[in-house]
């Protein structure tokens, strides 16, 4: 019989009472595990589309047909927006990766509390690798948004080159966001209940399918400001519709607002992050 | 094979000092948010806290295969999490040198939908172990699992015995610093639990540190070496494993 002896090594030290703060513990722990990572992705997205005949293509046909049953409902509305098509899907594509990241962050967590009770892993990974399926998903959607772009009249400028910079910020909110969203539901299941109708009326309250002046001027300032959804989707949108960047303070705003509940999450998150296996 | 050198000293690769683990119930459970929002304004929170661990002090040795066992509920199960790093303890030292493998339960770790070679892939990164050493011993696993052209069938045509086998054999094709038996030796037929057994005997001459936790007396004997014996969270014996098993049965036997 043989038995492969891989490593002489003398392996790593684990100890208890010499442990750095936990925080950055997962963090380097996703690196570490960045090969689990890829393979929690693609888990996502393969079995996902496997039974489906269409399969990945639904990621393509899912936000252009939500956009055409907004624009059948919406377009006499608000004729007036120039591209109006271009407009609700920009909007729609990044708040669907929004609401599907953070959802499926609280989702993941459960998924993952089976393996949390009985292997270590950085429990962070499941949220990161949530947000890795999202970005796919995203980056699969601009497919449309670029042939609606054409149809739209709406022209390519140099402007696009900044939408990887938006995708980071909104990635990091929603990852931020998710990861305080899966802690409290850990504690508590209704939270994931709740969150669902937050989601929903949290994506009224922020123009997607409505344009912005259509909130009458006195409120406008408290209602955007208080939004962190708003200034994030402005600079998604921005670039695409106007091929040109926001203007220095709402990139300010949207770089802190994201920066900032992420570090928030991320440390919330990895304050409780060795309760979870008393509560899953 | 590597040979242990039998001048030196055995050393510990666990230590455990005072560890106790307090499960903190709920008076009666409180699911809502909404309930325990008003409860916890008008105080009427009461834990009722579980000790299921208490103060335990435990040395591993590296290379052997140590038993733990104990009536159900006696906190063996909450033992290997600690030692796992699943859970921190309430209180007490835990000291590990090396990577903890435990066998994960039938189905953890696997998605249904996916592959088996896509499933070894996934439990494999699961386990700590990059894309390109599983890509390295993929065709090994697939021999030791037994599955043949099953291993590029999707897993909800899997047989329990099948899901087992390769859950095994991904565990263990890599001689793991310490490997976590809780329970498991009793599944598939009895050639591949003999297999399981032969690879579990090879790894004790190597570097592989062994935790098995099992009712079944005999494993325990012909496995392991020395074992402890786990009662109401803390530890009753420990030593040679006939010992702390006769000494567990008289207990029984007694009660």
């Amino acid at each position: 019989m043989c038995v492969n002896i891989m490593k002489i090594s003398e392996g790593p030290i684990y100890d208890s009472a010499r442990r750095g703060p936990v925080a950055l513990e997962e963090f380097r722990g996703i690196f570490q595990y960045r090969d689990l990572i890829y393979q929690l992705v693609r888990k996502d997205i393969v079995s996902r589309y496997k039974r489906s005949v269409l399969g990945i293509a639904w990621t393509l046909l899912q936000p252009l047909a939500m956009m055409l049953i907004l624009l059948l409902v919406f377009s006499t509305l608000f004729q007036a927006i120039k591209g109006y098509p271009a407009y609700i899907l920009s909007g729609l594509i990044a708040w669907t990766f929004f609401a599907q990241t953070t959802s499926a962050i609280i989702n993941q967590i459960v998924w993952g509390g089976a393996l949390l009770k009985q292997i270590y892993v950085p429990r962070t990974s499941f949220g990161v690798s949530a947000i890795g399926t999202g970005l796919v998903n995203l980056a699969l959607s601009l497919i449309p948004m670029f042939l609606i772009m054409l149809l739209a009249d709406v022209p390519f400028r140099w402007g696009l080159l900044f939408l990887p910079v938006a995708i980071l910020f909104l990635a990091a909110f929603a990852l931020g966001v998710g990861l305080i969203i899966s802690t409290m539901a850990v504690h508590f299941p209704d939270v994931a209940e709740m969150y669902s109708i937050v989601l929903m009326a949290w994506m009224y309250l922020t123009p997607i399918v409505y344009p912005e002046n259509i909130i009458p001027e006195t409120y406008r300032f408290w209602f955007f400001n208080i939004n962190p959804m708003y200034h994030i989707i402005k600079i998604f949108r921005m670039p695409i519709l106007d091929g040109m960047l926001p203007d220095a303070m709402t990139l300010i705003a949207a770089g802190a607002v994201s920066s900032l509940t992420l570090i928030l999450g991320w440390l919330f998150f990895s304050k409780r992050a060795d309760t979870f296996a008393y509560y899953l | 094979m590597m040979t242990m050198d039998m001048n030196q000293p055995p050393q510990d690769v666990i230590r455990l000092e005072k560890i106790s683990v307090r499960y903190r119930l709920p008076g009666e459970q409180i699911h809502t948010f909404k309930e325990y929002v008003i409860r916890l304004v008008q105080k009427q929170i009461q834990f009722k806290d579980f000790q299921a661990l208490k103060e335990v002090n435990l040395q591993i040795r590296k290379g052997e295969i140590f038993g733990i066992i104990g009536n159900n509920g006696a906190g063996k199960s909450t033992l290997l999490k600690v030692i796992s790093r699943v859970l921190v303890p309430t209180q007490g030292r835990v000291w590990i040198k090396g990577k903890v493998s435990p066998l994960l339960e039938l189905g953890a770790g696997f998605h249904p939908e996916l592959t088996g070679r896509e499933n070894v892939f996934l439990n494999g990164t699961i386990l700590g172990h990059s894309h390109r050493e599983i890509e390295e011993h993929m065709h090994e696993i697939i021999e030791f699992s037994e599955l043949g052209s099953f291993i590029d069938a999707s897993l909800r045509t899997y047989s329990s015995g099948m899901y087992a086998r390769l859950g095994f054999a991904v565990a263990t094709t890599w001689e793991p610093d310490i490997l976590i038996l809780d329970e498991v030796l009793s599944v598939g037929d009895e050639a591949f639990q003999r297999k399981c057994q032969m690879r579990m005997k090879g790894f004790r001459n190597g570097n592989a540190t062994s935790i098995l936790v099992s009712h079944s007396m005999e494993a325990v004997r012909s496995l392991c070496e020395r074992a402890a014996w786990l009662d109401h969270g803390t530890i009753r014996a420990v030593g040679p494993a006939d010992e702390v098993i006769a000494k567990y049965r008289q207990a029984q036997a007694g009660a």
